[in-house]
């Protein structure tokens, strides 16, 4: 269109709209390649043998026969890997195991071959002889004196602990004691605030294993070029920081590793440690010299994935009569598993939620992370905050009730404003906290109902119905998580104006490609359609450190941000030298370089694009990075920020219980999200649902039962994900707080929706029924035997070092 | 040694011929030996529904099959979709309300959503969540998907 020709453009703004996802066309039509579709010509087929014994030692490996089978290239164990490096947070396992398993996923034996069929048939040929070890099955028996070692130290000859030198990794030097890791974090005087309490509660809460159920498999295809440079096809979620890891295996220089991240089958934390698959499936290539691709069954999904960390925790509360809350001391111990993977660290999480969801002028929070020799814990969306909400969420209801105070006005008295600075030094800049609480009460109704529903508990019928409130502290504005919290950006502008967004942060399906787009587009009025993200391979892409944390919309928004400035910038210092004017004087609208008051548009975009790509001085290639904010690190006490921004939420459930069956019908979930600003309403919403039925499953479906080491349940068939006519009607609301530091004032969101759900329906149970239950799942069976006074409460004795 | 057998049948509307060990199973010939990827492994026991297709209109879990099923059969996989009008509208629905995500569930949710709409184009939501009981998803609590097989049937009340 001839610019003589076009009306006058008024601003139009992107944020707060709807914005379809940019991949949603080529998902919904089958044409996405994921790593499962992916096939590199030449390329092996690769299955892991994984141990058949709980704990035991490893008396003999024999692979002659497999070796020997027609179609098998390569046949390894840990005896063929001499040089192995310890993999995991800790350091603590080596991806093949030569001489001990300490859990049912221990990989033993690995094979290449020319199909999955002749790979799994090798497998069978494999003959392992063990010698069984005592079985520790739970966090319990790690921590008795006299408990059997997971990671015993080795012996010299003698029989004595060899001497080794300092800062040897436990995968060699062991460990004195079953302990991996601990987390200990006070502020306050505990012992005068409990004296000043007019009401103290106590009591014990037991977290169940969960897995993250991606319904794409794990999967990753490993090769080797001729100069011995390592391309890597990987669903990770941490690309960058996994390259350098891949590299110190191989013990090459990090540049010579490569990861490309085709579409991703699902996240939710899963991918953010180095699994061993992984690491085995890089020796299999560069022993066969040949790309090999491992992808899991659904079974060894289940049975080798990472889980939620489950965790026995004991919370004591106190508040005075007038509401005030006074402190809160917290004992936990986590079930690790036998190695150390991220779930390890969640404590570091839960505690910002003891010390800091709502105003206490005293926090003690005592954590025992032990190793066992279950499946070994992970991340997780959410963190360790499912499992911290749902001891404190349940007991500002038990508080509440005790003083006589309605639920909504005890959280509402103790509930964080803006501007605050909490025991642990956590400064909340944006918070909507007491909006989302007196919104979602106000949308569910809930004084009323609480009222209702505790009047009607001795009605006739079975069916009782019950609300119950929750709320949720989270980061939201990225995570110290590392020494820092960056991202990169370039930005080309092509000659026809069209934007090449090339960014560090990972698409996984929550929409960053979007989200990113429109953040671009806002600031150069341009369709999304213009915008090409480049967005999964670590040779073109600037550094990131990983999407966690509900972290992308806030960095990397804020990088593409940075950059879409400078472009902005760029074109309208050459549109005034043109057109003889003020650059201050000039926008971007609707593909046009328009005058900012009138409207009235000067020149084409793409015109004025085409232009600056002929002349000679054009450079249209931007490059911005961004890190946190300047903000006070954590110090060793645990006490100082984490994040630039913290999202807030409350959520109010409603159920039906019937009280002759145990069945919970989660009917309806009200949640009020502060998310500092809508950017895609689509996108967010649709996080938000899925958190929501994420979070209801936790709560009433969804347990890994592991008995005594073994994983029973390793399908969906006895893993009861929530399904379509199970899900609640919703009714999602949002507060704009817009964050100073945030992108369009946005902050993260990922984790929160998951959060509440579990301690909400505890709190909405208890409101049906009178019965509290302190364990989940509130699985039919857990609910009918609560009902009728069969439960026994959980109770351990709170383990402190001697 | 493996016994092998030939089938005929009709893919998305083109016959085909192949020679397939009798052992073989439905989904992986399709994605293995005709290369349609955009049906879906998601636990090869019949729970979770991404490899669902249709046989002879009907909708099957294609992990469930052996290949040789195939044989005389009319088969239509997420790729044949492209041909219907009324399953092009259908995904269309799903993009424009958001009901993608991750995406691995999707093909099996359109395919689904394609019989539901064939048998009960009046479907209310109900309806719609007990026809989709079968597929699982992880990302987007259902919800967004439900909406818009349910924009879809009556041509979008
Ligand atoms: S792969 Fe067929 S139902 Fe899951
Ligand atoms: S969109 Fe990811 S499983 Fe459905």
């Amino acid at each position: 269109m001839n610019v003589a020709e076009k009306p006058v453009i008024a601003p139009e703004s992107l944020i707060g709209q709807r914005i379809q996802k940019k991949d949603a066309p080529e998902k919904a039509a089958g044409k996405t390649r994921y790593i499962q579709d992916m096939v590199v010509p030449g390329m092996l087929h690769a299955k892991i043998l994984r141990s058949s014994r709980v704990h035991a030692k490893i008396k003999s490996i024999d692979t002659s026969a497999a070796k020997a089978l027609p179609g098998v290239h390569v046949v390894l164990t840990a005896a063929d890997v001499p040089n192995q490096q310890p993999i995991g947070v800790a350091r603590d396992h080596l991806p093949l195991k030569g001489e001990r398993v300490r859990s049912l996923r221990d990989e033993i034996a690995a094979v290449a071959a020319d199909s999955d069929e002749i790979a799994e048939a090798a497998l069978k040929l494999i003959r392992v002889e063990y010698e069984d070890l005592p079985i520790i099955a739970g966090p319990e028996d790690a921590i008795k004196p006299g408990a059997p070692l997971i990671h015993p130290a080795p012996l010299d000859a003698d029989g004595q602990p060899k001497s080794l030198p300092p800062k040897t990794p436990v995968a060699f030097a062991g460990k004195a004691d079953n302990i991996a890791m601990r987390f200990d974090y006070t502020h306050g005087d505990i012992a005068q605030a409990e004296a000043e309490s007019d009401v103290v509660v106590e009591d014990t809460f037991q977290l169940h294993y969960v897995t993250h159920c991606c319904m794409g498999v794990s999967g990753v295809i490993a090769e080797f070029d001729a100069s011995g440079n390592l391309l890597m096809y990987s669903n990770t979620q941490v690309p960058f920081l996994h390259k350098r890891e891949f590299a110190e295996y191989l013990n090459i220089d990090p540049s010579r590793v490569r990861i490309i991240q085709p579409p991703i089958g699902g996240g939710f934390g899963s991918k953010l440690d180095i699994y061993p698959f992984e690491v085995i499936c890089i020796f299999l290539a560069r022993a066969a010299k040949r790309p090999v691709k491992m992808v899991f069954t659904r079974e060894e999904e289940f049975l080798a994935s990472p889980t939620r960390q489950p965790v026995l925790l004991t919370l004591r509360s106190g508040c005075r009569k007038d509401g005030t809350l006074t402190f809160r001391q917290v004992h936990t111990l986590h079930d690790n598993g036998a190695y150390t993977s991220w779930g390890a660290t969640t404590p570091f999480v839960m505690m910002q939620t003891f010390s800091s969801l709502y105003r206490v002028p005293a926090c003690d929070y005592h954590t025992t992370v032990v190793y066992t020799n279950n499946p070994y814990a992970g991340s997780f969306r959410g963190y360790g905050n499912l499992q911290a909400t749902f001891a404190i969420e349940q007991h500002m209801d038990m508080l509440a009730e005790r003083i006589g105070m309605d639920p909504l006005d005890f959280r509402m008295k103790n509930a964080q404003d803006a501007g605050e600075v909490t025991g642990q030094g956590m400064t909340f800049k944006s918070c909507g906290f007491k909006e989302c609480l007196t919104t979602a009460a106000e949308r569910s109704d809930y004084r009323r109902k609480h009222a209702d529903n505790i009047a009607n508990r001795n009605a006739r019928g079975p069916v009782k119905r019950g609300i119950g409130i929750a709320s949720m502290l989270h980061v939201g504005g990225g995570a110290k998580i590392y020494p820092s919290d960056g991202c990169g950006t370039i930005l080309k502008l092509d000659d026809f104006a069209n934007v090449t967004l090339i960014t560090g942060a990972s698409e996984i399906g929550q929409g960053s490609e979007t989200v990113l787009s429109q953040l671009v587009c806002e600031e150069l009025g341009l369709p999304i359609s213009a915008v090409t993200v480049v967005n999964n391979d670590t040779a073109i892409t600037p550094w990131d450190v990983g999407v966690h944390a509900s972290r992308t919309t806030f960095i990397a928004g804020n990088s593409a941000i940075g950059a879409a400035r400078k472009a902005k910038a760029k074109i309208l210092a050459a549109a005034a030298r043109k057109h003889g004017c003020d650059e201050a004087e000039l926008d971007l609208r609707g593909g046009f370089v328009v005058v900012a008051e009138t409207g009235e548009p000067l020149v084409e975009l793409a015109r004025l694009m085409r232009n600056l790509h002929f002349s000679d001085k054009a450079e249209l290639v931007m490059t911005t990075f961004y890190y946190e904010p300047p903000s006070v690190h954590q110090d060793k006490a645990f006490k100082g920020d984490v994040s630039a921004a913290y999202a807030w939420a409350a959520q109010v459930v409603e159920v039906e219980v019937d009280t002759d069956t145990g069945i919970v019908k989660m009917t309806k979930v009200t949640g009020t999200h502060d998310v500092g600003r809508v950017l895609n309403r689509l996108g967010l919403e649709g996080q938000i649902e899925g958190g929501v039925v994420m979070g209801q499953g936790y709560a009433l479906t969804e347990n890994l039962i592991v008995d005594n080491g073994v994983t029973r349940n390793p399908n969906f068939r006895d893993y009861k994900l929530v399904t379509a006519p199970e899900i609640p009607e919703m009714d999602i609301t949002f507060v704009e707080s817009m964050d100073g530091e945030g992108p369009q004032g946005a902050k993260g969101v990922g984790e929160a929706p998951s959060i509440c759900i579990a301690a909400a329906a505890a709190n909405a149970i208890y409101n049906a029924t009178g019965v509290r239950i302190f364990g989940l799942p509130f699985t039919p069976e857990a609910v009918y035997r609560a009902l009728r006074g069969a439960t026994p409460k959980p109770h351990w004795q709170a383990w402190k070092p001697a | 040694m493996l016994l092998k057998h030939d089938i005929e049948f009709t893919l998305n509307g083109v016959r085909k011929r192949v020679t397939v060990d009798i052992t073989m199973n439905a989904l992986d010939m399709l994605r293995d030996v005709v290369g349609l990827t955009g049906t879906k492994y998601g636990c090869g026991e019949g729970e979770c529904g991404a490899c669902t297709i249709r046989v002879d209109g009907e909708t099957r879990n294609s992990c469930l099959m052996f290949a040789v099923d195939f044989n005389g059969r009319d088969i239509v996989t997420i790729e044949g979709l492209a041909a219907d009008p009324k399953a092009d509208a259908l995904r269309e629905a799903f993009v424009e309300h958001g009901a993608v995500q991750c995406g691995f569930c999707t093909p099996g949710m359109v395919v689904q959503a394609s019989h539901i709409l064939d048998t009960h184009p009046d479907a209310d939501a109900e309806t719609i969540k007990r026809g989709l009981e079968g597929n699982l998803c992880r990302c987007t609590g259902y919800k967004k998907i439900v909406d818009a097989v349910e924009s879809a049937c009556c041509g979008g009340r």
